[in-house]
């Protein structure tokens, strides 16, 4: 399944980046896009890991850009 | 206030006390010292902080960290001055590459405003707003002047002009009527009219578009994907090489000129942020997909759009994407009976099926028909109809279907041609004819005068129609009387042979292009009259199902590679060259910030060039 986040305060196109690299290690993670210019997040991966990847990846994009908000969208 | 300006005010305090601090100088180097000592504090308060938060959190290579190195080191050193003008110019590139930023997610969220809030359902004589959401098929809306359409739907009352621009790039208004098809997005401009709906939201035109812009920046070009890596390796091997930079040569030139080395290590630390690369490659395609979707050209992907700009070879499907794919009778050939007698004959035979052709007689004929006269309706796929009219047997199809039944039929037609036959006897036929769309030469036209070297049209109708499109378009190659699978394995086979950069764009719109759109390294598909099958397997859609738009996506996407080329070489050489310069000792530091700030503002303004396309 497919599920969209928007990251809101999101300033800095290198974090994106990175988050997005961060992320895709993430083993349960198929695939995984972070869109710097549409602040938007979306990730690929089977409903039972769903939650756990959210928790992982909230972690990861507070860790590189602690103001970011992670809203569904 | 918004934290922009909080972040104005600061830099503005910050320049102030830096101003200041040089004109001290002049008197006393002590106080001045304490003046750029403010201003880099006022400057750099929230680098500083970020620096060190990040660090507790691992992140070494952080800008934040290099650039308050690069200003501390440089008051460490005894350079006050520059050290307050490197964190001012830092903080000046910041601001702007925000506001950037900022100005053109705001433009193609303007294009996210066609998104519609409400829907006026009316419910026997009252009228309730409700969330488009909750509407269904068959509900009745009312859409007052001024209001956006929320959802797809037939006019049932009222008639009025539309503004179709955010969903097509046409600015002149629809006029509608009732009986017409309104689509959701478009703003209702002069009258009242009432509607019933004929999609839900979710699989309205606007929930569509929505979802396709939305989608495209997930769909990353080569480019962005090499600057995202490049990045990945610059900022370390700058900071690395910063290092050497300090230590190195004074064990060799002597401790003395430590300090000069560590000069020169800092303007390194101050240049290892790519930043200019890593936001102006993502905003110019960004920019590139808003400019398409204002001219009425939705992308699916920013790789696309890279793709787009390498076509060579454009292959086209003929009908409804060449021409307009509604058939209409152009010519009656009779046969010993009078042209209204075959018209009749033909419409009744015709009544029985819902082919296009079919439909075209009938509707030629215009008048009703009286079913009780008509029995033993049959239709032959690839053959015709059979009937009988008034207990006589009688056709209506090809030349197979006639030599089928031992007519015979004028050979001669040629074109889509309907032979009838009523009671054995031949009484001539009816030429179909199916118009070219009125842009299709300019299309074909302009698409050759962009530089591609090959138009091709594949089509499963006659040689003889297929010939004359050919001509009246100007299409170079042309392959007829196609089954589907064919077209699927001609299209493979100019694939293959294509030379290594030059890519091949396929524009269709029916259900049997969808294979091709999906095969082709670019598929256009027609999106207004266009099978959603096509629409789906398709990277690039035409709001207006006008060929002419072809070119105008190859434009566009011409030019976003240009600037995105331009940028990367741009920023690269001015690095480089800062990075030599500043080894040498020639550069100094302010002067590395001013020109990696004004790389990063040059570049951007390069990106936002894009949005400003224009036919």
């Amino acid at each position: 399944m497919k599920k969209s986040f928007r990251l809101v305060g999101l300033d800095c196109a290198n974090c994106a980046a990175k988050m997005e690299n961060a992320i895709a290690k993430i083993p349960e993670v198929k695939k995984v896009t972070v869109s710097f210019m549409t602040t938007r997040m979306t990730i690929e991966a089977n409903e039972e890991d769903m939650p756990d990847i959210i928790e992982k990846a909230t972690q990861i994009i507070k860790k590189y850009e602690p103001d970011v908000e992670v809203k569904r969208g | 206030m918004s934290s922009q300006k909080k972040q104005l005010i600061r830099i503005i305090a910050a320049a102030v006390f830096f101003a200041a601090g040089i004109v001290v100088k002049q008197f006393s180097a002590d106080i001045s010292f304490i003046i750029f000592l403010v201003s880099l504090v006022i400057g750099g308060a929230d680098v500083f902080i970020s620096a060190v938060k990040n660090i507790f959190k691992g992140q070494v290579f952080d800008e934040n960290f290099l650039m308050s190195i690069a200003a501390v080191g440089a008051f460490i050193i005894g350079e006050c001055p520059e050290g307050a003008a490197v964190m001012l110019f830092y903080q000046v590139g910041e601001l702007f590459q925000d506001y950037a930023v900022d100005k053109s997610r705001k433009s193609v969220s303007s294009l996210m405003d066609i998104r519609p809030d409400f829907a006026n359902v009316k419910h026997g004589e009252e009228i309730s707003k409700e969330d488009p959401y909750d509407v269904q098929v068959g509900d009745t809306i009312v859409i007052k002047p001024g209001e956006r359409v929320p959802l797809d739907a037939v006019i049932t009352s009222g008639f009025t002009t539309l503004d179709t621009s955010s969903l097509t790039g046409e600015s002149l208004p629809r006029e509608k009527e009732e009986g017409d098809e309104i689509l959701s997005g478009s703003i209702n401009l002069s009258g009242l009219i009432e509607a019933r709906v004929t999609k839900e939201y979710e699989q309205s035109t606007v929930s569509k578009i929505l979802d396709l812009v939305e989608n495209a920046a997930d769909s990353k070009a080569t480019s962005e994907s090499f600057i995202t890596r490049f990045a990945k390796y610059y900022t370390p091997a700058v900071v690395i090489a910063a290092v050497l930079l300090a230590f190195v040569p004074p064990i060799f030139a002597g401790f003395s000129s430590l300090s000069d080395w560590v000069y020169r290590a800092l303007t390194f630390l101050v240049i290892s942020c790519p930043c200019a690369l890593v936001i102006s490659v993502p905003l110019s395609f960004f920019s590139g997909i808003g400019a398409s979707s204002k001219n009425g050209v939705l992308v699916k992907g920013s790789n696309h759009l890279e793709q787009l700009a390498k076509a060579k070879t454009v292959v086209f499907d003929k009908t409804g994407t060449l021409t307009k794919g509604v058939f209409k009778v152009s010519r009656l050939v009779t046969n010993n009976c009078s042209e209204s007698e075959l018209l009749e004959t033909a419409a009744y035979i015709e009544s029985c099926s819902n082919h296009p052709i079919s439909v075209s007689v009938t509707e030629e004929y215009g008048k009703e028909i009286d079913k009780s006269r008509i029995s033993d309706c049959e239709e032959k796929a690839g053959h015709g109809v059979t009937a009988r009219i008034d207990g006589k047997v009688c056709a209506a199809g090809n030349l197979k279907l006639m030599r089928s039944l031992n007519i015979e039929a004028d050979e001669t037609a040629t074109g889509t041609a309907v032979h009838v036959s009523r009671d054995g006897k031949y009484l001539g036929y009816i030429l179909i004819e199916d118009e070219i769309k009125p842009d299709a030469e300019t299309a074909i036209e302009k698409l050759k005068a962009l530089g591609i070297k090959k138009t091709v049209m594949l089509t499963g109708d006659s040689k003889t129609i297929a010939e004359k499109v050919a001509e009246k378009t100007g299409i170079d190659e042309f392959h007829a009387e196609l089954l589907p699978a064919d077209k699927v394995s001609k299209t493979e086979e100019m694939i293959k042979s294509e030379k290594k950069n030059e890519k091949l764009v396929f524009v269709g719109d029916g259900i049997n292009d969808a294979p091709v759109l999906a095969l082709s390294d670019i598929g256009i598909a027609m999106g207004g009259l266009g099978s959603d099958a096509a629409i789906e397997a398709s990277d690039i859609v035409i709001m207006t199902d006008e060929p002419s738009k072809i070119s105008t996506a190859i434009k566009i996407s011409a030019k976003t590679l240009r600037i995105v080329k331009q940028n990367i070489f741009f920023a690269l050489f001015v690095k480089f060259a800062v990075l030599i310069l500043g080894a040498l000792g020639i550069a100094h530091m302010w002067a590395a910030v001013f020109a990696d700030v004004g790389v990063s503002v040059i570049a951007i303004l390069n990106a936002l060039r894009i949005l400003g396309y224009k036919e």
